[in-house]
């Protein structure tokens, strides 16, 4: 079994990278391209198409790939990172054959299996030992040996009592399991993952990270598409960052992260830093910043490390009574925190100069959801009625990342106790 | 286990078509989603099959009586009442197989939008289904056929070539209409209007022959169309009428139903070199 070799031959069982520089060529890609045609005014009737013949040659080009190469070896962990748009998923689905390219080649060694989304093509109306076969067959097995693979991904997926229900009567983390464990059991060279890792609960999320180490470990391929820069940091040799079709780097993946912070950074919004000195009455916003705990700029604050702001005002006038005010907003623009400081002055009697610089440091705990967030500052005097009127919207911005996925605006810290007792009604 | 290629070997990846993954795999696909699919519409349910059976046997019962005792067309030929079921439950077939087929691409869209393999799949598993299911009618069709009184012939065992031609025709067009399907929406309409316009131009309804439908130029104008061909072959062989014309008779001639034997192949060929040219852009198409 293919498994046995693998393991045989790859060493390569913890974290610190073991680079398979030795090992051969998995994947080969040679400047692929791939463009789409998308049509100005859609003809999708034959109707349509006899009353106005030509209008369908009305298109603009849209290129989603322009001339990318690289080379993938036998038992890598390959991250591809890039944002919304970069053309990560046209290459992903290239990679799967289900785009066929413009240009260019792609060769592989051995067997992919590609897994898109989680349970693609199941069907709730079948039972499980149905669908896990036919899902199998469709990866490329022969139904003989999906049907000899059915127990272990039963087993895996902890569902053996309930084969022969209906999907539709599953609970949808009972489909994750079953979905993820097909795929487990699918048993190719090559896996191609898009970021199926972000599904399930903590638990079942432990449960697919073990799964990927193991995968690792037994020397596998794996290619894994995704924005979620931890998981490319944590489980990847090498990483690619890919930018309007372009290849950007390939290299270590912490290199590659850092690269992808600052590209999502110049393209995001980028209000905070370059437009931040804004002249308004009283006072003028210098400058506006996250830092990280060595006290160098950061885009990102990764999930339980304290949010550090930074920002520099300027006085051009001379006011007494002068306070400082934040408000940390969501992408929705709904606040999150609202806090502030009356500014004492040089003597502490709140008198401040024309021309004198307040620094505000401000610290605190983080406890948002993964996402972006923005600062908005404000200084303003006696509560907004005096001279001093400044108001920066999105200041500042920054990125939360890492933490367990879990639905809200905040990531809490929390214990939960459910318990059963007998009803005494009975 | 099967011969896995050795996995240090480069292979060229070209991309989805409509036989990609190898033959062996759309073989093996095709028949586990056919009848998995069967098993789900007439096993979960004990009524599923019965209302498959229900509806041809309407249409059979309708017909039959608006036939034989409003217009009496049909009381003066000894075969009407099983060539009108033979019929019926044939054409309930290509109907519903390439009504289904129709919209099979795009109705599975998610797979094909997200998972490679053999395209051709969809529509042909569409049309197995059918099949199945039409062979279980059969079952009942022939107890009907040796009920009515006629005997088993030697032609009974031509009756498989009849069912092949079929199958081809249906499957071919099948094919075709799920892939036009997929960039011209209006197809659906439009097969639902030409598929109506085929029933009555099949010899279904109305039987040819003496007593029935005798115009010669009407029938050979009949003959070029190959499902009239099959159906009326079938009348011939199956249930053995002496009254009714061959379809060659019918066309007068057999090398008048070489127009029809074109428009077949024309049907295959079409179907697919069409499916060829769209397989590797449907999943963009979507």
């Amino acid at each position: 079994m293919p498994i046995d070799n693998a393991t045989a031959k790859t060493p390569a069982l913890d974290l610190p990278p073991a680079e398979p520089a030795e090992s051969p060529l998995a994947i080969q890609v040679e400047g692929l391209k791939k463009s789409f045609r998308i049509p100005t005014h859609r003809v999708d009737s034959f109707k349509e198409r006899m009353v106005r013949p030509f209008a369908a040659r009305d298109f603009r080009e849209l290129k989603a790939l322009d001339g990318v190469s690289f080379d993938i070896r036998q038992g890598e962990f390959f991250g591809i990172v890039g944002r919304n748009g970069s053309g990560k998923s046209t290459l992903l689905k290239l990679l799967a054959s289900i785009y066929r390219a413009d240009a260019g080649s792609i060769r592989m060694a051995g067997r992919l299996a590609p897994f898109i989304e989680l349970g693609v093509g199941f069907n709730v109306d079948l039972t499980a030992r149905e669908n896990v076969v036919l899902n199998g067959v469709m990866m490329g097995l022969t139904p003989k040996e999906t049907r000899g693979r059915l127990d272990a991904v039963l087993d895996f997926a902890e569902l053996r009592d309930f084969v022969d229900l209906k999907l539709k009567n599953y609970s949808s983390g009972m489909l994750v399991r079953l979905a993820f464990s097909t795929m487990m059991q699918a048993n190719a060279d090559i896996l191609l993952i898009d970021e199926v890792l972000a599904v399930g609960d903590a638990a079942f999320q432990q449960k697919c990270a073990d799964a990927f180490r193991e995968m690792k470990a037994a020397g596998k391929t794996i290619v894994l598409v995704t924005h979620e820069m931890t998981t490319v940091e944590e489980y990847c040799h090498r990483a690619m960052l890919i930018d309007s079709g372009k290849i950007q780097r390939i290299g270590d993946p912490s290199e590659i992260g850092r690269e992808y912070l600052r590209l999502n950074f110049q393209h995001g919004s980028d209000v905070g830093q370059e437009a931040a000195p804004a002249v308004s009455e009283g006072a003028r916003l210098l400058d506006a910043w996250i830092e990280d705990g060595d006290g160098k700029r950061a885009a990102g604050v990764e999930h339980g490390d304290r949010i550090r702001f930074r920002a520099e005002v300027e006085m051009t006038c001379d006011a007494a009574g002068v306070g400082v005010g934040l408000i940390i907003a969501n992408a929705d623009g709904v606040g999150m925190f609202h806090f502030g400081s009356p500014i004492e002055g040089k003597d502490g009697s709140g008198q401040l100069h024309t021309g004198e610089r307040v620094k505000v440091r401000a610290e605190l705990e983080n406890p948002l959801a993964p996402g972006r967030y923005y600062v908005h500052c404000g200084v303003r005097q006696d509560g907004g009625r005096g001279d001093v009127s400044l108001y920066v919207h999105s200041a500042a911005d920054f990125v939360v990342f890492g933490g367990d996925r879990a639905g809200g605006v905040l990531a809490l810290e929390h214990e939960i106790e459910v318990e059963v007792e007998d009803g005494s009604a009975s | 286990m099967n011969a896995v290629p050795e996995a240090s070997e480069l292979r060229e990846v070209s991309g989805p078509s409509s036989l990609g993954g190898g033959r062996r795999r759309l073989l093996d696909l095709l028949w586990l989603m056919s009848v998995t699919e069967f098993k789900r519409a007439y096993f979960g349910t004990v009524l599923g099959y019965v209302w498959s059976l229900v509806r041809p046997l309407m249409l059979f019962g309708v017909l039959l009586f608006v036939f034989t005792q409003v217009f009496k067309v049909g009381s003066e030929i000894h075969d009407y009442p099983v060539m009108l079921l033979l019929g019926i439950v044939q054409y309930t077939f290509f109907q519903e197989a390439t009504q289904n087929a129709v919209t099979s691409v795009v109705a599975q869209e998610g797979v094909v939008r997200k998972t490679q393999f053999p395209r051709l799949v969809i529509p042909l598993a569409t049309v197995l289904t059918a099949f199945f299911n039409f062979c279980l009618n059969l079952i009942i069709v022939f107890a009907f056929i040796l009920a009515w009184g006629v005997t088993p012939a030697w032609t009974w065992l031509l009756y498989p070539v009849a069912l092949t031609m079929l199958f081809v025709l249906t499957a071919a067009l099948s094919t075709a209409l799920s892939v036009l399907y997929v960039r011209f929406r209006d197809v659906a309409i439009i097969w639902t209007v030409l598929a109506q316009v085929l029933f009555y131009a099949t010899p279904i309804l109305y039987p040819l022959g003496p007593n029935g439908f005798e115009d010669p130029t009407l029938m050979r104008l009949l003959m070029i169309n190959p499902l009239a061909v099959i159906f009326e072959q079938v009348r011939v062989w199956v249930l053995t009428e002496p009254a009714a014309p061959t379809a060659a008779e019918a066309a007068g001639g057999a090398l008048h139903l070489l127009p029809a034997l074109a428009i077949f192949v024309g049907v295959c060929a079409y179907a697919v070199w069409i499916f060829a040219r769209e397989a590797p852009r449907i999943a963009e198409e979507l």
